[in-house]
């Protein structure tokens, strides 16, 4: 690999040129040589003017082409077919009140209990893949094993994809630029075409349409809801999306659920919004910093389930007829 | 003792990450003790006496914060010894993005946020590069995709480096932290005769030494000019 010149190495990894592009490496005009010898055409000079590591540029570009190697290589290798959580302890040293939690993609599990009580640390042991390992004592298994120490540390390969209500889009750019961007990150090789799917998606999900050339920064809060959903779906590369409630103003979330859900995604969501709570099939109970229960929704919750959502279209169909600037009547909403 | 240094660009959240980190190093009953380094002003020796951890500082003036952090250290690594420390960190704002005040064999973290645009990567030099452990911060207030691509970018410029996302607020995975940054089996006594990873600027003109006037005729030592290229 390293007798390759940078014109061959190019057409072998084309995702090098973001390695140049990162490191501020002008590589043009030294196609016809090898990487070393492009380094070594650097004076003192430069290289103290750029600070330049010659050295640790030069090993860092193969370790570099290893890891997108095995990111893009082992996508399927990477798959995760489930989840187990093994209990530990809460924070008084008692054992976790359940035996052993798998969840598969597909499957939708809510998280309850109140603030403080133990949910980041829930979740940063599933991210973290503990291995008894973390204050709880609890084991996180994936696939029925062991999980591969890379879930710790690798930028590319992260277990958990976070939607949470504080977050916002910082970057100034239209739509269809933050979306090829994210792309572009993970060597996406159609970005135009995912861009529209996303778009398409978030559409589905926010009331207001938007398109391909809006601003991200003037997107409604819905809309820009809408757009992290669709995005998390459909282009991050973590299997579990971890949702910190989500609002219910201007967007459908029932239909982000079932967006990631048909993704294949492994949705974790803490909520106490009884409409959301009861979509899931099980939901985790946290109590003094450990798993309570795992309670299934019962048959009764479900039915519950239907009447809460006509008590919510109520309310949206209400909020609907004030903003066009209507006078509400008892007889038409109920 | 073992000795960690923590650098990173203003602001990013290095003082909300050690706390955090610290709160678990006092629950498993591991002394910690902080040295700030900065350049004009610092409140964050308050914040670390208030955790209950014994805190020095030194101010740097007019010197470049990573020149007087190399200067400094082996006096500070004595301190930490007399107080009898298991860990000893150490934080510097990065004001220079062009030094670092990284040590090798002694581990190295960069606090950088999610908020400060994704070219910062790019931007940062040495300070990213040259780090063991890079903690993001700040990934509760940007979208995913964002804290997708920052990482990304982080890995272009430092694939050697183990990434992690720290929250500085809620302390998500500064128990993981703080696994890294403290190995029981290590004991360092002095940094003596240990070496920076990467050299300092060799910068020394004359408004090193004290010059205030404009003018080529005052300028002696190490000049650069700035390329303004010619007018057609
Ligand atoms: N939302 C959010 N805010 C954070 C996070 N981490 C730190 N902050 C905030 O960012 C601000 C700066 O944090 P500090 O920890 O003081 O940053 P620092 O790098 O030590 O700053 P200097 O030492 O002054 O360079 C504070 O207001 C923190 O509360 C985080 O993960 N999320
Ligand atoms: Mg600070
Ligand atoms: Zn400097």
């Amino acid at each position: 690999m390293k007798n390759l010149t940078l014109s061959q190495l190019l057409i072998k990894y084309p995702f090098i040129t973001d390695y140049f592009e990162q490191n501020n490496l002008e590589i043009a005009g030294y196609e016809n040589g090898t990487f070393e010898e492009y380094l070594r055409h650097f004076t003192r000079e430069q290289i103290e003017d750029k600070a330049l590591d010659i050295e640790r540029l030069s090993s860092d570009l193969w370790i570099f082409i290893e890891q997108m190697e095995s990111f893009l290589g082992i996508e399927k290798e990477n798959e995760v077919r489930s989840l187990t959580i093994l209990p530990g302890k809460d924070k008084y040293g008692n054992p976790e009140q359940f035996e052993k939690l798998t969840i598969l993609p597909s499957q939708i599990i809510s998280i309850v209990g109140p603030t403080g009580s133990g949910k980041s640390r829930l979740l940063a042991d599933i991210e973290w893949t503990a291995n008894a390992d973390t204050p709880t004592g609890r084991s996180i298994l994936i696939n029925d094993q062991e999980p591969d120490r890379k879930w710790r540390y690798s930028s590319n390969n992260k277990l958990v994809a976070q939607l949470s209500q504080n977050m916002n889009f910082v970057m100034d750019l239209s739509v269809k630029e933050f979306i090829e961007m994210h792309a572009q990150s993970r060597m996406i090789s159609n970005p135009e075409e995912v861009a529209n799917k996303i778009i398409e998606a978030a559409n589905k999900l926010a009331g207001e349409n938007f398109t391909i050339d809006t601003p991200i920064t003037s997107l409604s809060g819905g809309q820009s809801r809408a757009l992290m959903i669709a995005d998390t779906a459909i282009l991050s590369t973590s299997p579990i999306v971890l949702i910190d409630e989500i609002e219910n103003a201007g967007i459908d979330r029932q239909k982000a659920l079932e967006l990631l859900v048909s993704e294949e995604k492994i949705v974790l969501m803490a909520t106490h919004d009884p409409l959301l709570a009861l979509i899931a099939d099980k939901r985790i109970v946290i109590k003094n910093g450990g798993i309570h229960a795992v309670l299934e929704t019962s048959q009764e919750e479900k039915n519950l389930l239907n009447d809460f959502d006509k008590i919510d279209s109520v309310m949206r169909n209400a909020r609907q007829k004030l903003r066009a600037g209507e006078i509400l009547k008892k007889d038409e909403l109920f | 003792m073992n000795l960690t240094i923590f650098s990173g660009p203003p602001s990013s959240g290095k003082t909300s990450v050690i706390l955090k980190a610290i709160a678990s190093f006092q629950q498993r009953n591991i002394a910690v003790g902080v040295v700030k380094f900065d350049c004009l002003y610092t409140d964050d020796d308050a914040l670390y006496e208030k955790a209950g951890v014994p805190v020095k500082k030194g101010l740097s003036g007019a010197l470049c914060p990573d020149h007087f952090f190399a200067s400094n250290i082996e006096d500070v690594v004595r301190w930490g010894k007399e107080k009898n420390l298991d860990l000893l960190i150490t934080e510097s704002a990065g004001l220079c993005n062009r030094c670092s005040p990284y040590i090798a064999d002694i581990k190295g973290v960069c606090v950088i946020d999610n908020l400060s645009g994704i070219n910062t990567p790019k931007k940062i030099g040495p300070m990213l590069k040259a780090a063991d452990l890079v903690v993001i911060t700040k990934g509760d207030i940007v979208s995913q995709a964002e804290r997708e691509v920052f990482a990304s970018r982080v890995g272009s410029v430092n694939p050697k480096a183990n990434i992690l996302h720290v929250n500085g607020l809620t302390g998500q995975g500064a128990f993981e932290l703080s696994t890294l940054i403290y190995d029981e089996k290590e004991d360092i006594s002095s940094v003596q005769g240990m070496k920076l990873r990467f050299p300092m600027p060799a910068a020394m003109c004359s408004y090193c030494l004290g010059e205030t006037r404009i003018g080529e005729s005052y300028q002696l030592g190490n000049v650069k000019k700035i390329e303004l290229g010619e007018e057609k």
